[in-house]
C-alpha cells in the first residue's frame, strides 16, 4: 500500500533525509520520501503494516522534527 | 495556513530581538558594562536578545538529546552559542556575550530567508503547474451546469466558452476555436480547433465557444497525468543528491568530534590556551553545517525540473534531469520522431507536353475512391475539386495501382509493375519516396513522389545537438535502407540503421550502451507508441508528443509535450545547466566552509565567530539564491 500524507510546518532538508533513513528501516517498509520542499511524505508498506509503519513513522517525525505535523 | 503564522510570529520575534540587542550594543560607551560588575550586567543584559531569538532553537536542540537525536544545527548552534556566553567564567579571555547574542540572532535571520527563498521557489513551480481546471460547463438536459471537473463521465458534453481553461481531453463536436496549449507545451502559437479534434484539458480556449464530448474521466486526463508526474518528479533522487544526504550523515558527527578534539587536545597537552580553543571549537562548530548543501541541491533539481516543464519538458525524476546532461549518444526513431509520419506528395514530375496540374488532376480523380494513406496524400495536394461525375470504371489492382475511366481518358496511376504490365516505359526518379507513375490512354505522362516529410525543425534539431557537443546521433528505423540513407545525409545524423524490427532496435541500443564507455549515458527518442521497450532500456528515454499519448508518459523518461524534436537540445541545456549550479554550489559551500575551518584552528586562529555566522547561513543563502536560478532557465 502506498499513501502520500501532508506535512504541515517547515522541515529542515537534513531532517528529512534523516527522517527518511530511519522510516526505511521500520519492519514492512519498502520505499519512503520525505519531501521537504513540496510537504509530501510518501510511504509504501506492505499491507498489513501499513499501519504500524505509519504510527511509528509519525512518532519519528516527532523525535526529529517536532514542528512539523504529518496530517496523517 | 498554520504555517504562514508560525513565520510571521517567528518574524516579528526576531525583528524586536534585533532592536533589543541593537541598543544593548549602542549602549557600550555609556560605560554600564565597565564597573565593577560590569561584565556580570554586560551577561545578563545580552542573555535577553539572545533567549528572546534563540529559545526555539535551544528547545530543539534539547528535544534532540531527549530523543537521541542530537546532530542537528540546532545543537551545533546551542552549544556554540551557549559556549560564547560561557566564556565569561574563564577570567583570562575576552568576553564574548555580544558575539554569543549575535551569532544566534542571524542564525534566526538567516533561516527567515532560507524559508522566504524555499517558499519562494515552490510558489513559483506551483504557478507554473496551474493548470488544474476549477470547474465544467456540463451540458445536461440542453441546459449548462457548473460543475467540478471530476463529476463529469465519459461521454458526457461539455462546453468550454472563450477564455476558459479547457476541464477535460475531450472530443470537439460543435464550434471552432484557437486553443492556447503554452501551459502543457510552452508552445506560444495557437492550434486550430474544429469538429472532429480532440482538445486536451489544461489548454486555455481562445475565441469561440466549443461543445465537446468528454473522452476520458478527470482522473485520467492529460492535467492530472501532468500534475502528479511533476509533483512526484523530486521523489527519483539524482546520485548527486543521495550523494550529499550521505555525506551529511557522516560529516556532522566528524565535524563535532573534530570540534571536541581541538577544545581538548591542545590545552591538555599544555600547547594553547583554554579560551582560544574552546573558541576555536566552537568557529568549528557553526561553520560546519552541511544545511547549504542539503538544501540547494535539491532546490536546484526542483528549479530545473520546474523549468523544463514550462518549455513543456517534463522530466519525471532528477535522477533523469542528471543522466541527461551526460547523454553524449542520442538515438532517433524515424517515423513520428524526426518525420512527421503522414505522407505528402513532394514532387510532380511531368513529361514536358504535360501541365503537371493536369497529372495531379487525373491520379486524384482515379484515386478518388480509394483510402489508402498514399492516395490520401495525392487526393490532399490537388487543389481543384474532384468531380465524381467524370471517374468510371475504376479498378483496383491489387499491390500495382488503379485504373480509372476519367473524363472518358483510360487513366493508370500506380508503380512500376503496373506499368510493366501495360508495356508503358517510364522514368525512373532521383527523389526517394513512393513512386506513383500517372499514364493516359497508353501514354506515359509522368509521376508523383510521395514520401513522409521530415519535421519543419528536425535539421535544428540534430544541428543543435552537434552544436551542444554531442558526439555521436544514430538513426534508427524499419523504412528502406534507401530512404534512411537520404533522411540521415539530410539532416547530419552521423550513422543509421534501416530496415529494422522492434527487437532489432533493442538490441543496437544494448550494444551502443554496452560500448559507450563509464559515465557517457545513451537517450533514445521515439514517438512512444511502438517504442516502449527501447524508452525502457535507454538511459534517457524520450518520448515525443505525449499530448494524448498515456504509453509515452508511461514508458519514457523524458516526455516533450509537443512534436518538436528540438526541444531534445533545449531539455539538454536545462540539465547541464542544473548541473552546474549543483556543482557550483558544491564546491562554492565546501570551500568556504574548510577555509574558514582552517583559519579557526588554535594555531592561527583568525576566524571570528562572525565569520563562522557567514560561514552558515550566509553560505546557505548564497547558495539557496543561485539554486533560485535555475527555475529562470526556461528562458532562451
Amino acid at each position: 500500500m502506498r499513501k502520500v500524507i501532508k506535512l504541515d510546518g517547515d522541515i529542515c532538508a537534513n531532517c528529512a533525509a534523516k527522517i527518511e533513513d530511519k522510516i526505511g528501516k521500520l519492519d514492512g517498509v519498502n520505499s519512503v520520501s520525505v519531501n521537504a520542499l513540496t510537504y509530501k511524505f510518501t510511504l509504501d508498506a506492505s499491507d498489513d503494516k501499513f499501519e504500524d509503519a505509519l504510527k511509528r513513522s509519525i512518532k519519528i517525525f516527532d523525535d526529529i522534527e517536532p514542528d512539523c505535523e504529518v496530517l496523517a | 495556513m498554520a504555517k504562514k503564522n508560525r513565520r510571521k510570529r517567528k518574524q516579528r520575534r526576531i525583528v524586536i530581538a534585533l532592536i533589543v540587542f541593537a541598543t544593548l550594543e549602542l549602549l557600550q560607551p555609556t560605560g554600564v558594562y565597565s564597573g565593577s560588575y560590569g561584565l556580570w550586567i554586560e551577561f545578563a543584559a545580552f542573555l535577553v536578545p539572545y533567549l528572546l531569538a534563540g529559545y526555539d532553537v535551544l528547545a530543539k536542540a534539547w528535544h534532540g538529546i531527549i530523543h537521541r537525536q542530537p546532530f542537528d544545527e540546532n545543537l551545533l548552534m546551542s552549544i556554540a552559542t551557549i559556549g560564547a556566553f560561557a566564556l565569561v567564567f574563564f577570567p583570562e579571555s575576552e568576553p564574548h556575550m555580544a558575539e554569543g547574542a549575535a551569532v544566534m540572532l542571524f542564525y534566526q535571520v538567516g533561516t527567515l530567508f532560507e524559508d522566504y527563498a524555499v517558499g519562494r521557489t515552490r510558489r513559483s513551480i506551483s504557478a507554473m503547474m496551474d493548470i488544474a481546471p476549477d470547474h465544467a460547463n456540463l451540458l445536461r438536459d440542453g441546459e449548462l451546469a457548473v460543475v467540478d471537473p471530476s463529476e463529469v463521465k465519459q461521454g458526457e458534453r461539455i462546453v468550454v466558452k472563450p477564455g476558459e481553461r479547457i476541464p477535460l481531453d475531450a472530443l470537439v463536436v460543435e464550434g471552432e476555436s484557437q486553443v492556447d496549449t503554452a501551459a502543457l507545451t510552452g508552445e506560444s502559437v495557437p492550434r486550430a480547433v474544429e469538429p472532429g479534434v480532440e482538445v486536451v484539458s489544461g489548454c486555455i480556449n481562445l475565441t469561440g465557444a466549443i461543445t465537446a464530448e468528454v473522452i476520458k474521466p478527470y482522473g485520467e486526463s492529460t492535467v492530472q497525468r501532468i500534475l502528479e508526474l511533476v509533483e512526484n518528479a523530486s521523489e527519483k533522487k539524482a546520485r548527486t543528491e543521495a550523494f550529499i544526504t550521505r555525506f551529511a550523515r557522516y560529516y556532522t558527527p566528524i565535524v563535532v568530534l573534530s570540534a571536541l578534539a581541538i577544545a581538548l587536545v591542545p590545552p591538555l597537552a599544555g600547547a594553547a590556551s583554554w579560551s582560544g580553543c574552546v573558541m576555536s571549537a566552537l568557529i568549528f562548530l557553526v561553520v560546519s553545517c552541511p544545511c547549504a548543501l542539503v538544501i540547494s541541491v535539491p532546490l536546484s533539481f526542483f528549479g530545473g525540473i520546474g523549468a523544463a516543464s514550462r518549455a513543456g519538458i517534463l522530466v519525471k525524476g532528477s535522477s533523469y534531469l542528471e543522466n541527461l546532461s551526460h547523454v553524449e549518444t542520442v538515438v532517433f526513431d524515424k517515423t513520428g520522431t524526426l518525420t512527421d509520419g503522414t505522407f505528402r506528395v513532394v514532387a510532380v514530375h511531368a513529361e514536358e507536353a504535360y501541365d503537371p496540374d493536369l497529372l495531379l488532376s487525373y491520379a486524384a480523380h482515379a484515386e478518388a475512391f480509394s483510402n489508402h494513406p498514399i492516395a490520401l496524400s495525392v487526393k490532399e495536394s490537388y487543389s481543384g475539386v474532384i468531380d465524381q461525375e467524370q471517374i468510371d470504371h475504376v479498378e483496383e489492382r491489387g499491390g500495382k495501382g488503379v485504373s480509372a475511366h476519367v473524363r472518358s481518358h483510360t487513366v493508370l496511376v500506380g508503380n512500376d509493375r503496373l506499368m510493366n504490365d501495360a508495356g508503358i516505359i517510364y522514368r525512373t526518379c532521383e527523389v526517394v519516396g513512393t513512386i506513383l507513375h500517372v499514364a493516359v490512354d497508353g501514354e506515359y505522362c509522368g509521376h508523383i513522389v510521395i514520401a513522409d516529410v521530415l519535421k519543419k525543425d528536425a535539421k535544428q534539431a540534430i544541428d543543435d545537438l552537434h552544436a551542444a557537443g554531442i558526439r555521436r546521433t544514430v538513426m534508427l528505423t524499419g523504412d528502406h535502407e534507401r530512404v534512411a540513407a537520404a533522411v540521415a545525409r539530410e539532416l547530419g545524423i552521423d550513422e543509421y540503421h534501416a530496415q529494422l524490427l522492434p527487437q532489432d532496435k533493442v538490441s543496437y541500443v544494448e550494444d551502443l550502451i554496452s560500448a559507450a564507455s563509464g559515465k557517457d549515458k545513451l537517450a533514445f527518442v521515439g514517438d512512444g507508441i511502438n517504442d516502449a521497450p527501447v524508452l525502457m532500456r535507454a538511459d534517457v528515454g524520450i518520448a515525443m508528443g505525449a499530448l494524448g499519448s498515456d504509453a509515452a508518459i508511461e514508458a519514457a523518461d523524458v516526455v516533450l509535450m509537443d512534436d518538436k524534436p528540438s526541444n531534445i537540445a533545449q531539455a539538454m541545456r536545462i540539465s547541464r545547466k542544473t548541473m552546474g549550479i549543483v556543482w557550483q554550489n558544491i564546491v562554492f559551500a565546501l570551500t568556504v566552509k574548510i577555509v574558514i575551518m582552517i583559519l579557526a584552528l588554535p594555531f592561527i586562529g583568525i576566524a571570528t565567530m562572525w565569520l563562522a555566522v557567514f560561514g552558515d547561513v550566509g553560505v546557505s543563502v548564497i547558495a539557496i539564491l543561485n539554486a533560485m536560478r535555475c527555475l529562470a532557465l526556461a528562458k532562451r
